[in-house]
């Protein structure tokens, strides 16, 4: 699998994004892209912007270990992860995951893991601003069940 | 022996610091090294580094339970992780 992990600042472009994954091999059949963006609501409060922060080196090494977790699970054909830091707007995109496989369903599959385990595993840390000041955010209960879903009670994972 | 130590988010604002080396010594457990740094730098600091759910990594790998340190070891900690 062609794998393409990415963390900057800048902002990504999604065709060429796409086409890379569309490009990267002839047996390609589908491609699914995700695009995480800031909200300008979080907890009823009036979201003015958001900081990102990550451990450099440790962030890269999670996102590479999730993208072979998920090539072991499905058949997939290439995958991509770019995560931006820094200083984000609302309406600016945060995250992009996009997997390219021969069938619809190890694409849909392959990008929903990828991005339940980069919510939960990933070390990104986001820090916010609202009329009241700035606040780090705290790990939401549905990301952990979501990332939990794809393990059994024995830590294998079983989902898909 | 020495080793590095970083602290990020909301962990490096509460102690003001985002990273020290330290001297600790031949055989010391993450536990030993919290403790050292508690009686260092006072009760901010043990409070901050014995929070439930704070996270600890070795050389970049996430530890659970107490493990023993080696030389040069790289130990961060952080708050659990909020991307995507």
């Amino acid at each position: 699998m062609k794998k393409k992990v990415l963390i900057c600042e800048a902002p990504f472009d999604l065709q060429l994004e796409h086409n890379e994954l569309r490009t990267a091999a002839l047996n390609v059949g589908a491609i699914t892209t995700f695009v995480g963006t800031v909200r300008d609501i979080n907890q009823d409060d009036k979201v003015r912007g958001l900081h990102l922060e990550h451990y450099p080196g440790m962030t890269e090494k999670e996102l590479d270990k999730i993208l072979s977790e998920a090539e072991s699970r499905w058949r997939l054909i290439a995958a991509t992860v770019i995560h931006r830091v820094g200083d984000l707007s609302p309406g600016e995109e945060i995250v992009f995951v996009g997997i390219a496989s021969e069938h619809r369903g190890d694409a849909f599959k392959g990008c929903e893991f990828v991005m339940d385990y980069l919510k939960t595993r990933a070390t990104f840390w986001k820090k916010e601003t609202t009329i009241d000041g700035e606040r780090w955010l705290e790990t939401r209960d549905s990301d952990v069940e979501a990332a939990k879903s794809w393990e059994d009670t024995s830590g294998n994972l079983t989902k898909g | 022996m020495k080793a590095n130590l970083v602290f990020f988010a909301s962990i490096r604002e509460q102690l003001g610091c985002d990273g020290l080396v330290v001297e600790l010594p031949e055989t010391c457990k993450v536990s030993d090294l919290v403790l050292q740094l508690s009686e260092e730098h006072g009760d901010l600091w043990r409070v901050t580094l014995t929070a439930e759910n704070l996270k600890i990594a070795v050389n970049q790998e996430l530890v659970s339970g107490d493990p023993l340190l080696a030389a040069d070891d790289e130990i961060a900690f952080f708050p659990p992780v909020t991307g995507g």
